[in-house]
């Protein structure tokens, strides 16, 4: 089973993230929400608009970037555009001028003549997004957009992203990329073998995962490992080059802790730093748990 | 409400029309293999036989109709579902049925234009048409009949191997045209031949093209009309409902 009995809700204006690793389930609820598969059972809607028995009105109200390039190579970008701005009933003097605004917007506005068989991997991903736009949808679903893209394609489509976003669009965005939801992202919710580990922002994700935060520590001495781990409140102690890191669940208390150890034990502390965990942490540990 | 939603899923299937006729209909070598295949398929039936021009039109424009009407619509779906296209416009707001509409429309558009070369070929060669109404009424209604059959042809199994389901169509359309009464006129065939002759659209046209040109006809014009106009909805209803069903297989 790909998805099993997921509930959740995004905001009206939301930039809602869902993270997973490869096969967790999130290309097929793009999927389900889209239309494109039908779910054995449950339901779901988008604003109000019920996907099964109202799946037209929901499918137009949206755009899609699906994780597969499927813009149809044969065709210009120009002509790809106006299929689809067609297929959603955009009056032709509109889908123009919003298929050129786009184009121009993604650097694609001089090669919107050419045959999307000859586009690389980047300009494709740009043109499908530019397809997705055309309707100028209430609710985008992006499913990996910038996969397998260079840093500058990346970043234009993230800062696209985040334009459509403050400009009142919904975003549903299924990433594997920790780092990209993380600058992404109001909420995320993190999928895995078919269900929702967590939904959360991301900074609370970080601060309510327990365990995760940990104190990195110098002293001037060499000391065990096995004494640090020892002092109460520390759950693990790792070596890390010439720094050992505690694992702890209140870095706060753990500090004042340490000094004290450091004192009775006349160590000198040559660096201390207090690490939040990162999204990648928790990530690995809900879907660890899950 | 309803009304103005059927017309604007009838407008949005000429999206699909135009996608079709430019990625796949305007291709030279199409045009070129869907006048050719007919034109030699018939004449190495033709040649060494002693026939009137009245006699051999009627059967060259029931194949080049047939023929160039179901050359693309049954590899469209397969190529579309494994280049991921297929998957755009499932998730577009078009019903399935807008989809395949647009498909049966461009077959028809493109099997209606090329079937007027033969026609040209006749005139030019000193055909007299005796019913151009009903030949142009024929024409237009089995055109169509026969694109309805070509999205029929890629229904099933749901497969997304152009390949394989344009074998599969071959072995389909080649027989019809030998039982259709195109190289031997239908009163001519025995009580068996006759019999399996009526379960093919072909058979129809191919009387009305006949009638139209030679003035006599195996059955009544009406009845070819008729028949023809039954099989085009049993083949666009029953393409369709087994489209919706398999399509999910296909994604």
């Amino acid at each position: 089973m790909a998805v099993d009995h997921i509930s959740f809700k995004v905001k009206k204006g939301e930039l809602f993230g869902f993270l997973g690793p490869n096969g967790a389930g999130k290309t097929t609820t793009i999927r389900m929400l889209t239309g494109v598969i039908k779910p054995d059972e449950g339901a779901a809607s988008i604003f109000g608009y019920d996907i099964l028995k109202e799946g037209l009105k929901t499918r137009q109200l949206t755009g899609i970037v699906p994780e597969m390039a499927n813009a149809y190579v044969d065709l210009s970008a120009w002509n790809n555009l106006m299929l689809i701005g067609e297929l959603y009933g955009v009056p032709k003097k509109q889908r123009q001028e919003i298929a050129s605004r786009f184009l121009k917007e993604f650097g694609l506005y001089q090669r919107r003549r050419h045959l999307v068989k000859g586009f690389s991997r980047g300009m494709k991903q740009k043109l499908l997004l530019c397809m997705a736009l055309i309707n100028e949808p209430q609710i985008l679903f992006l499913d990996e957009p910038t996969s397998g893209l260079d840093v500058e394609s990346q970043r234009l489509i993230k800062d696209m992203i985040r334009e459509f976003n403050k400009n009142g669009t919904t975003v549903f965005l299924t990433t594997h990329n920790m780092e990209e939801a993380n600058q992404l992202c109001d909420r995320i919710a993190i999928i895995n073998h078919g269900k929702i580990a967590a939904i959360d922002s991301p900074e609370r994700l970080r601060s309510r995962s327990s365990g995760l935060q940990s104190i990195e520590v110098s002293f001037d001495k060499a000391i065990s490992v096995e004494d640090l781990s020892k002092i109460h409140g520390v759950k693990e102690a790792k070596k890390t080059g010439d720094k050992i890191r505690l694992y702890v669940d209140e870095s706060n208390v753990v500090l004042a802790k340490l000094v004290d150890f450091a004192r009775s034990e006349r160590l000198k502390i040559i660096s201390l730093n207090t690490l939040a965990p990162t999204l990648e942490d928790v990530f690995l540990k809900l879907v660890k748990e899950s | 409400m309803e009304n103005n939603l059927y017309w604007e899923q009838f407008k949005r299937s000429f999206a699909i029309v135009k996608k079709n006729i430019r990625i796949y209909y305007s291709k030279g070598p199409v045009i070129i293999f869907g006048l050719l295949v007919p034109f030699f398929l018939f004449l190495s039936f033709y040649i060494g036989r002693d026939m009137p021009a009245e006699a051999f039109i009627p059967g060259l424009l029931g194949m080049t109709a047939f023929f160039t009407a179901t050359s693309v619509g049954p590899a469209i779906v397969p190529w579309e579902a494994r280049a991921k296209t297929l998957e755009r416009l499932i998730s577009s707001p078009i019903s399935i049925w807008t989809i395949f509409l647009g498909d049966v429309l461009s077959s028809f558009l493109f099997g209606a234009l090329v079937s007027v070369f033969p026609i040209i070929v006749g005139l030019f060669i000193g055909v007299r048409i005796a019913d151009p109404l009903i030949l142009g009424l024929g024409l237009v209604l089995a055109t169509f009949c026969f694109a309805c059959f070509s999205i029929l042809l890629s229904a099933y199994p749901p497969t997304d191997s152009p390949a394989s389901v344009m074998m599969l169509s071959s072995m389909i359309k080649f027989p019809l045209v030998f039982i259709s009464g195109i190289f031997i006129p239908i009163e001519e065939l025995p009580v068996w031949g006759k019999t399996i002759s009526s379960i093919s659209p072909l058979t129809y046209f191919t009387d009305l093209a006949r009638y139209s040109i030679q003035g006599n006809s195996h059955y009544p014009i009406e009845l070819d009309l008729l028949i023809l106009a039954a099989f085009a909805i049993i083949f666009l209803v029953t393409a369709i409902k087994i489209h919706e069903r398999t399509m999910q297989k296909r994604l």
